[in-house]
């Protein structure tokens, strides 16, 4: 089978996982969450607010027609308006990427290439006290809960030391240096245990390999086979793993955007989750999951492609 | 693989005491031998059993008892009487500390035991199965595991419309099983066609029996090495839930114990969180190496490395 129908047939494929997403996101915030009009008008409305507030959202029409909007909604990109400050979600969506791509795309980059060279050199000295002792750190690092390191870095670099940007944004390239200096480097923190350990496991992988040894055996000096063939096989896996991180950059980070005062996608996220702002909740879920899938698609087909192994089924 | 094998033949085989009949050593004894001898595994083993012990015994009001009793002025520093220093209402931190250990230990526990049943129960369908009970159930999963984690654990804390014990536990199993349903489902294609499970066939097991008593111990190693990671990740969600105002109410926990710090540190308190933090590093730390030393002891394609 050639690659062009390989990739038609993942993307029909994609159809019904788009059709299953927006029956969960229907569930969800359609079926079995509360009452929104409680929610919007609180306890002391009236039967008849209520009612003209319910056909005013679309509220009355049968379940078919509510799931056939998201549906529709996932594929015209056209969300409605927020409930909380009636804007355009849409417009909201492209006001917020930005924000999120300058905290989140640095972050992203940094830590694939420490945790990549990092990786590297584990396992050339694996098994030692430096490979055990890293991997250690590691996983320290990992068991911190992501809140106490925003809440610590914040508190003692930023307002005690005064060495970053407590909160805020500016937009623009230098502007924005400034504030999203500390996120990185939480977002470092936080990433860089995960990233080091998975790739150190793929680097492992390839060492034991039958080509190392004979790479060995013909006398080629150890760098050479850590560069040009472990590093070169490993980057499989490597390449695999970054495509699917990238719906994660552009959807933003949660917490560090709501801590830090970055206007971004994370940050309307979690203030929608605050309150209840259905509308934007449900166009953030069927966006993550549209980026998911067609991501996840992308990195199937670029393994395809980079590795001759794979045989089409 | 022959060992796993052996430790499901026949139980004849392996309790009656003939002694001409060499008895090889089966996966799980091997396993236990190779634990002992990690110290890094025994010492993490022992953390994860005190944080047990002191969960249940304060659970059964022999520790941190009186945790809401008021022991000093609010927000006292740490000092020699109260290690942890005091909270907002005088109340000592190192006893919230305690008793949220109760808290940490459900949440992991409950959370991880829903997920691993809904994981295993599917996994193990889909791969025993085949055909479109397999191609319903990866549709699902696929299509569960596009929505974001956050999302859902909030839509889940939403619909059961309380807060509590109950909805973390909820929240937090019903969306961590989809990684140990796609091992699972993975592992039992590879095992269904095996010998020892046309043998089982062949003396008259029907497909439950195959799969229950004859392919599910052999994959059981998947189970254990999920449930130790699945259980540190409750415990670091329950921080997030209770960040996004969705955790336990009415006592302490240590993701409350660290929200709570977002107040307190520009009063330079920070003792709460970190006591709470602390205590959440070490038996993450400990369920972390614990789950890597079971995956070196009990995965036989790593045995010998």
């Amino acid at each position: 089978m050639n690659i062009q129908v390989y990739v038609i047939r993942r993307l029909l494929y994609t159809i019904p996982i788009i059709l299953g997403a927006c029956g969960i996101i229907f569930i969800l915030f359609n079926l079995v969450s509360p009452d929104p009009t409680l929610i919007m008008l609180g306890k002391h409305a009236s039967a008849k607010q209520m009612a003209e507030l319910r056909e005013a959202l679309g509220l009355n029409r049968s379940y078919w027609l509510q799931y056939l909007d998201i549906v529709k909604s996932a594929f015209t990109f056209d969300f409605g308006r927020s409930w909380a400050t009636k804007q355009e979600i849409t417009s909201m969506i492209k006001q917020g990427a930005i924000p999120s791509l300058t905290l989140t795309f640095p972050g992203f980059f940094l830590s694939t290439v420490i945790s990549i060279c990092v990786s590297l050199f584990v396992s050339f000295y694996r098994g030692t006290f430096l490979d055990r002792g890293v991997v250690f750190i590691c996983v320290t690092m990992m068991s911190v809960s992501s809140l106490a390191y925003i809440l610590f870095g914040q508190w003692f670099f930023a307002y005690k030391l005064g060495w970053f940007e407590i909160s805020g944004y500016e937009s623009g390239f230098p502007d924005f240096v400034p504030y999203v200096l500390l996120p990185v480097l939480i977002w470092l923190m936080l990433t860089i245990g995960p990233d080091v350990r998975f790739y150190r496991t793929i680097m492992l992988d390839e060492i034991y390999q039958d080509y190392v040894r004979t790479a060995r055996s013909k006398g080629l000096n150890e760098k050479v086979i850590m560069f040009k063939h472990v590093l070169k096989n490993a980057m499989i896996p490597i390449i695999t793993y970054t495509v699917i991180q990238i719906p994660f950059l552009i959807l933003g980070a949660l917490l560090l955007e709501n801590f830090f005062g970055i206007p971004g996608l994370g940050g309307i996220t979690l203030n929608a989750v605050n309150s209840s702002d259905f509308p934007v909740i449900r166009a953030m879920t069927i966006l993550s999951a549209l980026a998911l899938i067609v991501f996840n698609l992308i990195s199937d087909v670029l393994y395809t492609v980079v590795d001759p192994r794979v045989r089409l089924k | 693989m022959s060992n796993a094998t052996t430790s499901n033949s026949p139980v004849a085989l392996n309790t009656e005491p003939n002694k001409t009949v060499h008895k090889s050593k089966s996966l799980w004894s091997h396993a236990f031998s190779t634990l002992s001898r990690d110290p890094w595994a025994l010492t993490s083993l022992i953390i994860v059993g005190i944080y047990a012990l002191t969960a249940l015994l304060s659970a059964l009001g022999f520790v941190a008892a009186d945790w809401a009793a008021e022991v000093g002025p609010s927000y006292a520093a740490p000092s020699l009487d109260h290690w942890f220093g005091l909270d907002i209402f005088g109340r000592s931190v190192l006893a919230k500390t305690i008793k949220g250990t109760e808290v940490a230990m459900s949440v992991g526990l409950v959370a991880g035991l829903i997920s691993m049943v809904i994981g295993v129960t599917l996994g193990a369908l889909a791969g025993y199965f085949g055909g479109k009970v397999d191609e319903v159930i990866v549709w699902f999963y696929t299509t569960f595991s596009s929505i974001p984690y956050i999302i859902l654990i909030v839509a889940i804390s939403f619909i059961r419309g309380e807060k509590g014990l109950m909805t973390v536990f909820l929240a937090l199993g019903l969306t961590g099983w989809v990684t140990l349903c796609r091992l699972i489902r993975a592992e039992v294609i590879r095992h269904k066609n095996r010998e020892y499970v046309h043998a089982a066939a062949a003396i008259g097991g029907g497909d439950f029996r195959k799969l229950f008593i004859h392919i599910l111990p052999n994959v059981m190693h998947i189970v254990i090495i999920n449930f130790s990671l699945q259980f540190q990740v409750a415990i670091k969600s329950e921080v997030i839930l209770s960040y996004l105002g969705l955790g336990v109410q009415g006592r302490p926990s240590w993701g409350t114990m660290i929200d709570d710090a977002k107040l307190e540190l520009a009063r330079e308190v920070w003792w709460q969180l970190g006591a709470a933090t602390l205590a959440m590093m070490i038996v993450v730390l400990a369920l972390n190496l614990l789950g890597d030393a079971l995956r070196d002891a009990l995965d036989p394609k790593l045995k010998g490395k």
